[in-house]
This record gives structure tokens, C-alpha cells and sequence, in this order.
């Protein structure tokens, strides 16, 4: 099968206002014949859901939480870009385009990342008008502030809950939808599979956690807003529930899996503090703006922070390394997170780190303090110094935060063309699910954008091009692909509940998640992933021989819904480590530490980059990875998309 | 340190359910309280039994899914916090904990700690919302909105949805989870003109729901874990009074 992305014809600026004239209308009164299903209710799920029913078409919402206004978009906490340029500080559609093209260290498509941009300002007046609470200058207008990988103010914020705030939004648009009767929503309720017919994507197969029935639920197309798979690696800043399920049963129907070696550690994180972790917690990247990061300049003092011996106060200035100020002098602790993270691992890795563990850095603010006043600071980011607290257990304005990189967001993701249609007709793939606005690194407060720049403004307008050429309903539950499919996911949650071995769900996904981090985490290597791809079998096997789920399928029983989900992360994972070891080449949140610049680089004696930095190999793979899957314990086969760049010249990704 | 919880369990909606009796073993300080509980399943796993079910998600207080009253207060004595960000160092070696769901008859019990609050969607439902058409929106700028009259709205508006005000009031009233929806929206010039629809409409449901009425006890206030202000209460008795005198005089 041939990879169209279907990017339209003409000048990049033009490309989208053309597509919308060319894109096929559904006239009001046939659009309420057809049904659409979207899977997840945040950001990218609950604004496709609540906008395509205001459209008039028959929506079926699902969401595994108690409500849709629980999905996790809700946790986002530093706020959403957008070109407004209310700053008058040089931003545009152009330069949001321009940023995040090179944020995602050029490998994005750019037709979709300039749709992206111009949207972006059209979520702000919807949100505004929806009763979001942005904060606001004394005059009455909008505030913004600095996210990573940018020089100018475009980042619009709720305090430190933006994604709440944005996504009550939009819960609150999808419940008039459901109170008008557009939207029927299926809370509890999880996609165990997808319904293909004909090859086209028809239905789905969902399980009802309450009482455990095993439903089938026929469409027109099928909408997938079911976010990131970052839970794969066990610790991240993802909820405990999410996960990659629905996604990777499309992918097992067919959907090819694009980039999943893309993956995003977060550089400020609280971090881990013992084996009975169950999730990290996540420092909003806003706090970079005013807080200065660093660890001792010695290994010496390094070593008596850690044993007790010294505190942060203790180092003199002189002592200490701001390193991010020192190596990136123009965005200085604004450098992108890719970036941020890895070089606070080689400062860990050197033996300066400063938690217990050795892997903490210093966030402080005691420069800002002295500057501003703590007033100042607690207004600024008074809740995520209150949740720093309750969980170190220490008081933030008087000691430093200590911070780590973790897995936070996930930029590979399903295939889709410019009208976020996958390789499989019907199935349309939305928000973190898909892989094709932030290439190989996101930039901070994007991913709010890409969301909602998703089901508010491009698939209410991309889908009509599918849905015109589908007679509606023509496909019922009735069909025979619906029995069998069903049949499918029943034979495995027999075969789930009746293994009774010896160990917990939780161990395996420990394991698998302990494995991947470390082979596949911060930096990767070529002879770690060979090793990991033939680790993660045996935990896989030991999985299906060995697993113990308690109760029965037919009611409530978390432990079975948990094992449904690392079930598809144990092969899952291994499609993971094979694009991180068929990619060849360093890249944003790709690190192969086989490919990094040396001091015999031309482009380090020159003074472009520096010794250690991700070098890309553009004349190799310039491209979109497209996994197609042939099996479990077979290699999947791999497509590609080639990058076109017309006005964002790879080069050399640098923040000096 | 090691700890004795008594906790509720309760196979089903239909099951009267009782209070169960475990040794918490060995549990870091450091541990969140839903830590604890995820090493207590695992102990109860060991032993091939059902593990305690709650409801949990983001684990980091702002999705509103956790719930459980500790010791008898919704997300435990400690104030502004939600269940998952209470940490096991505010608790000494030998306590005994009791846990239980939130209970009110508009919460029906799912399976042991697992509550069904589906009944606030409806209250959204009935007029929690700014009906705005998506591409409709002017400029966001074009309505400037004072920065007293934001924050206000704003701290209305962070409620996460968990129900401990109402799993705290001995009348299970939810005023302050509506009070909250209807300040946030109906102080913003956007929310203005659905003003009246919006209060009348969400009392109307929150009544049908079953829950019941306001005594002016304000245990709501003192549990919420976004500290939201009892004063929002008052203000929506002012607008539900306001809006039933116009719909009187106008029919």
C-alpha cells in the first residue's frame, strides 16, 4: 500500500484556505444520517465530539474514566501557544510554524505543522468565548508568557492548569451536546478492538467495565483521541489508566504505526524515590522562565549534598553550574526539552547529581526571589510549589526544587494524511494519538494546541471528504466483521482470566517498563536495543504462561483491565525498540549515542553546534517511519513517507 | 511503618457490604496514600483474592477521579488536597485507618470504594455550559475582562468534579459543586446571557438528582481539596432568586 499524505497542491501559506475550498460539503439535512464514533474524550476526542454533533452528524463518545472531563489532557499545566503576536514582540503564523518545524528537529510534516499555526489563534477566541479563565493583564486583555524553544511571549495560561481549564471547556461543550441528544456518551466503557469491513474502518468493539458485557458499535468512520503511549515505559507523567489499546489494535487490523521511537522526556520532574512508585510527577515547564537549573561545578560537593553533609545554600555561586546558561546562552534555561533533559543526565551521569539517588538536579528560584519577591513567585506558580511540597515534603521558596527528566509525551503515533485519515479508510486519528505535528521532539505548549486545533477546526472539515463517498449507514452491528471481531476480543479475556499463574499484572509492566527506560530512555545504542528486542519476548511469554487475574470477566475487575493494556505494551514495546534501532540517526527525543557530533565535526570547529549534540542524518532518513504489522512474533514491515521541505531548510538545531 | 486499615468492601451495587480488616506492612514514609493501598493489593493479590477497587487516574490531584473518606473526611483531614496527594508522613507507625466510599444516595456505590457520580455530568448538562458555536468566537481580546472579575471566575472554576463537598454535607447537598459551575460562568460577560436558564436549570437537575438541600454547615468549603468558597453559595441563591422572580413575573 502507497503512502499518500494527500497534502494539498500550491504554496505552503495557501495550502489549507485551498483544501478548505476543495474539501466535499455534506449538506445539513444528510448529516444527521451519518454516525461518527470518536474513542477518547479529551482535548482532541471531547472537541471532535462536541463540534461534529454542533455540525449536525450523530456522534458516540467513549472514555474509560467515571466522565469525560477526567481524560488526561486535564493534567497539561504551563498553557497553549498561539500566534496572536498580542505581545507585539515579533511573533506569526510564519515564526509558530518556523519554531516548531525546528523544535521537532525537522522532522514534521510541514503542511501540517503550518495548519497548526494558523488554527492556533482561532482556539484562543473559542476558548475565551467558552468561559476559559485565562489570566489576564490589569488593562483586561490577555497575558501570555515563554515556553521552551521559543524567544517570544505566545504562551496563553490558566495559573498552572491550563489543560483544566481548556478542557472543561470543551467537556462542558460536549454535555450541551449530549443534553441536545447529538452526542450519546459511553463512560466506563473501553475500545477492546476495531471493525474493519471491506477494509474500511466501520465500528468497534468496546467492553463495558461496570458489568463487563462485551458490546459491538457500528459507524460511518471511526475518530481515535486516544492519546500517547508513554505508560509503556510504567513510570511517566501519564495517568495510570492511559494507554496505547485502542491505537495499537488499529495498527494490529492494519493502520501503520509512524515514529513510536519518538518518544519525550520531560526535563523537570519530581523524581523517583522508591520501588513503590506508581506514577511522576511532572514541574510545568513555565517554571523554567524564572528558575535557574544547575548542580555544583565539583563531584566533591555534589557528593555532600547527597550524604546530607552540605545544602544547596551552601555553594557559593562561583561553585556552581547553571549549565543550560552556559551552554545555550541565548535561550539559557529555555532550551526545548529534548535538550534540557539530556544534558541534566550528563550532568547527572558525571557524578554532580544532587538527589539521594544521584539523579536530581537543582531548580531554583532564589535569584527570582530576591528579584521579584515571594509574592510574586506564589502568584506566579503558587499551586506548583504547593504540589512540589506535599510530595518532596520541602519547602520550595527555601530550599531549591530537585528535578529529573521523565516520559512524559509521546510524538510518534498512527499514520495519518493532511485530512488525519489513516492508511485504513474511515479511521481518522486525532491529538497525541497521531505522529504528525511535533516530529521527533515537541515543544512546550503544543500539544494543548495540537489537540484542539484537531477536533475543533481541522476534522470538522477533513471528514466530509471520507464521509461523502460512504452511503450512511449502510454498515450495521449486524454484519458478520462484528460477530467475529467480538468473538476475538471474548477468546481473549478467557484466555487472560484463565492462565491463574503466580504473578501481577504490575510486575510485568514494571519489568517491561525498567527495560525500556534503560535501553531505550534518554540515550539508546544499537547493541542495547538488540538485547532489549529479545528481552522484552521473554517477558512477553512469561506474561501469557504466568499472569494472575483475580475475580471474574463479567463485572468490575481492574487487575483485568489493567493486563488487557500491558498486554498490548509487551508488543507494543518491541515495535518501539525496532524503529529506535532501525533509525540510525540522532534526533530530537531520539538520542543513538552512535550519532552525536565529535570534535573532528567541521561543524564543531566551526562553532555551529558542540561536542555531544544530536546529529541527524538528512540524506538517510529524512522520512516518516510507517510500521505495517504481519504478526506478533513476526518484523513488522517498514513504509516511508519522505519529508518535503519547501521553507524550512533543515539544519543544524541550534539554541546558543 | 505498619498500619491497620479497615475498609470497606462491597462486591456490587446490589451487595450490602462490610468492613474488612487488613495489615498494611512495612509502607514507606514517602509513599502517596494510594501507594499504600496499590501495596496492600498487591499483598491481597499474593493471596490470590480480589484486590480493593478505587477509582483513581491522573494521581496528581486535578482529574478528580480519586475519592475515599479517610478516618470520616472526604480526601482526609489534611486541607487543599485531593486522596492521591495525601502522603503516608502525616500518618504514624500503628494507626489505624479507616476507609471508606463517599457516600450519598446521588453517589450509588459501583463495587467496594468505587462511587457513581455521573449524576454531576447531568447537572452540566442542564446548563453548566457557554453555548458557543466553535468558529463562532470573536477576537478573545475584543471583550476585556478586569483582572479582579478573571481571578474570581477563575477561582470558581477549578473545581475538579470529585464530590467530597457532597460526601461531606450531612444533607449530601451538592450547592457548592453547582454554586461553583454557576459563579464561574455567570461573572464572565460571555456566561451573561444564559444567566438565568443556567442557575434554574442546574438547581432544578441537582433537586431531581437527589441530593439534598443547603444547611449552611460549610463542611463543603472545609473539604474541598480547591478550597472553593462557601460565598458561592450565596451568590447562587441570590441568582436562583432573582431568576425564579423574573420567570414569575414574566409567565
Amino acid at each position: 500500500m502507497s503512502l499518500d499524505s494527500k497534502i494539498p497542491e500550491g504554496p505552503l501559506s495557501q495550502k489549507w484556505t485551498k483544501h478548505k475550498m476543495d474539501s466535499k460539503l455534506i449538506n445539513p439535512a444528510n448529516k444527521r444520517k451519518y454516525k461518527v464514533i470518536v474513542v477518547g474524550s479529551g482535548l482532541a476526542g471531547g472537541s471532535a465530539a462536541a463540534t461534529l454533533a454542533e455540525l449536525g452528524y450523530q456522534v458516540e463518545c467513549f472514555c474509560y474514566q467515571d466522565s469525560p472531563r477526567r481524560a488526561h489532557s486535564i493534567a497539561a499545566q504551563g498553557g497553549i501557544n498561539a500566534a496572536k503576536n498580542y505581545q507585539n514582540d515579533g511573533d506569526s503564523v510564519q515564526r509558530l510554524f518556523y519554531d516548531t518545524i525546528k523544535g521537532g528537529d525537522f522532522r514534521s510534516r510541514e503542511a501540517n505543522v503550518y495548519r497548526l499555526s494558523e488554527v492556533s489563534c482561532n482556539i484562543i477566541d473559542q476558548a475565551t468565548a467558552q468561559g476559559v479563565p485565562f489570566a489576564r493583564e490589569y488593562g483586561g486583555l490577555l497575558a501570555n508568557r515563554s515556553f521552551g524553544g521559543a524567544q517570544v511571549s505566545r504562551t496563553f495560561y490558566a495559573r498552572g492548569q491550563t489543560g483544566q481549564q481548556l478542557l472543561i471547556g470543551c467537556y462542558q461543550a460536549l454535555e450541551k451536546e449530549i443534553q441536545k441528544g447529538g452526542v450519546k456518551m459511553h463512560t466506563r466503557t473501553e475500545m477492546m478492538d476495531l471493525v474493519l469491513v471491506d477494509g474500511h474502518a466501520k465500528g468497534i468493539v468496546v467492553r463495558d467495565m461496570v458489568t463487563g458485557e462485551i458490546r459491538t458499535h457500528a459507524a460511518d468512520a471511526v475518530l481515535l483521541c486516544t492519546g500517547g503511549y508513554g505508560n509503556v515505559f510504567y513510570l511517566s507523567t501519564n495517568a495510570m489508566g492511559c494507554n496505547v489499546m485502542a491505537a495499537f489494535k488499529a495498527h494490529k487490523r492494519g493502520a501503520y504505526f509512524s515514529n513510536p521511537c519518538y518518544t519525550q522526556i520531560h526535563p523537570t520532574c519530581i523524581p523517583v524515590s522508591g520501588d513503590y512508585q506508581s506514577k511522576l510527577t511532572l514541574m510545568s515547564e513555565s517554571l523554567r522562565n524564572d528558575g535557574r537549573i544547575w548542580v555544583p561545578k565539583s563531584k566533591e560537593d555534589a557528593a555532600a549534598i547527597r550524604e546530607g553533609k552540605k545544602k544547596a545554600s551552601d555553594i557559593p555561586d562561583e561553585d556552581r553550574d547553571y549549565y543550560l546558561e552556559r551552554k545555550y546562552p541565548s535561550f539559557g534555561n529555555l532550551a526545548p526539552r529534548d535538550i534540557a533533559s539530556r544534558a541534566a543526565k550528563e550532568a547527572c551521569d558525571d557524578g554532580r547529581g544532587v538527589a539521594k539517588s544521584g539523579l536530581g538536579v537543582y531548580l531554583d528560584f532564589r535569584d527570582a526571589i530576591d528579584r521579584l519577591g515571594e509574592d510574586t513567585i506564589r502568584a506566579r506558580y503558587g499551586n506548583l510549589f504547593q504540589m512540589y511540597e506535599k510530595i518532596a515534603g520541602e519547602n520550595p521558596y527555601q530550599q531549591p526544587m530537585m528535578i529529573y527528566p521523565a516520559v512524559h509525551y509521546t510524538m510518534g503515533g498512527l499514520w495519518v494524511d493532511y485530512n488525519l485519515m489513516s492508511n485504513l479508510p474511515g479511521l481518522h486519528v486525532l491529538g497525541e494519538a497521531n505522529f504528525s505535528d511535533h516530529g521527533a521532539n515537541r515543544l512546550g505548549a503544543s500539544a494543548l494546541m495540537q489537540g484542539l486545533a484537531d477536533g475543533y477546526f481541522v476534522i470538522p472539515t477533513t471528514i466530509a471528504n471520507y464521509l461523502a463517498t460512504q452511503t450512511p449507514g449502510s454498515i450495521t452491528e449486524e454484519h458478520e466483521a462484528f460477530n467475529s471481531a467480538k468473538k476475538e476480543v471474548e477468546e481473549r479475556i478467557q484466555k487472560l482470566m484463565s492462565i491463574q499463574g503466580t504473578k501481577t499484572v504490575d510486575y510485568y509492566h514494571r519489568e517491561l517498563g525498567l527495560l525500556i527506560w534503560d535501553k531505550c530512555g534518554m540515550a539508546r545504542d544499537k547493541a542495547g536495543l538488540e538485547e532489549a528486542i529479545e528481552k522484552v519476548k521473554v517477558i512477553r511469554d512469561d506474561f501469557w504462561k504466568n499472569v494472575f487475574i483475580p475475580g471474574e470477566a463479567n463485572g468490575l475487575n481492574m487487575e483485568l483491565e489493567k493486563a488487557g493494556r500491558v498486554a498490548d505494551f509487551l508488543e507494543f514495546g518491541e515495535l518501539l525498540l525496532r524503529d529506535a534501532h532501525q533509525r540510525e540517526e540522532s534526533c530530537g527525543g531520539h538520542f543513538r549515542s552512535e550519532h552525536q557530533f565529535t570534535d573532528t565535526d567541521a561543524e564543531v570547529q566551526s562553532g555551529k553546534t558542540q561536542v555531544g549534540e544530536a546529529k541527524r542524518h538528512d540524506d538517510e532518513f529524512s522520512y516518516v517511519s510507517a510500521w505495517e504489522f504481519t504478526g506478533v512474533d513476526n518484523e513488522p514491515v517498514l513504509h516511508k513517507e519522505e519529508l518535503i521541505f519547501e521553507e524550512a531548510q533543515p539544519s543544524i538545531r541550534s539554541y546558543q | 511503618m505498619n498500619l491497620t486499615l479497615k475498609v470497606w468492601r462491597q462486591k456490587n451495587a446490589n451487595d450490602p457490604g462490610q468492613l474488612e480488616t487488613y495489615q498494611a506492612k512495612e509502607i514507606p514514609s514517602e509513599a502517596s496514600f494510594l501507594e499504600m493501598l496499590d501495596i496492600v493489593n498487591n499483598q491481597i493479590l499474593e493471596q490470590g483474592q480480589d484486590p480493593i477497587h478505587f477509582d483513581h487516574d491522573c494521581r496528581e490531584g486535578i482529574c478528580g477521579m480519586c475519592s475515599l473518606n479517610i478516618n470520616g473526611i472526604p480526601h482526609s483531614k489534611e486541607q487543599g488536597i485531593t486522596t492521591c496527594q495525601v502522603h503516608m508522613r502525616k500518618f504514624s507507625d500503628g494507626d489505624t485507618i479507616w476507609i471508606e466510599p463517599f457516600r450519598a444516595k446521588a453517589f450509588p456505590i459501583v463495587k467496594d470504594l468505587v462511587v457513581d457520580r455521573s449524576s454531576f455530568d447531568r447537572i452540566i448538562q442542564a446548563g453548566g455550559y457557554i453555548d458557543v458555536r466553535t468558529g463562532s468566537a470573536p477576537d478573545a481580546n475584543s471583550v476585556p475582562i478586569s483582572k479582579e472579575v478573571a481571578d474570581a471566575a477563575f477561582d470558581a472554576a477549578t473545581c475538579i468534579g470529585c464530590g467530597a463537598c457532597v460526601a461531606a454535607c450531612k444533607n449530601a447537598s451538592a450547592m457548592l459543586f453547582v454554586s461553583a459551575k454557576a459563579s464561574h460562568l455567570n461573572q464572565l460577560p460571555q456566561g451573561a446571557p444564559e444567566k438565568e436558564a443556567r442557575v434554574i436549570g442546574m438547581v432544578e437537575q441537582m433537586d431531581e438528582e437527589g441530593f439534598g438541600n443547603c444547611t449552611n454547615h460549610f463542611e463543603c468549603e472545609a473539604v474541598c481539596p480547591k478550597s472553593i468558597s462557601a460565598d458561592n453559595i450565596a451568590k447562587l441563591n441570590r441568582d436562583y432568586l432573582l431568576a425564579k422572580a423574573k420567570q414569575s413575573v414574566s409567565s
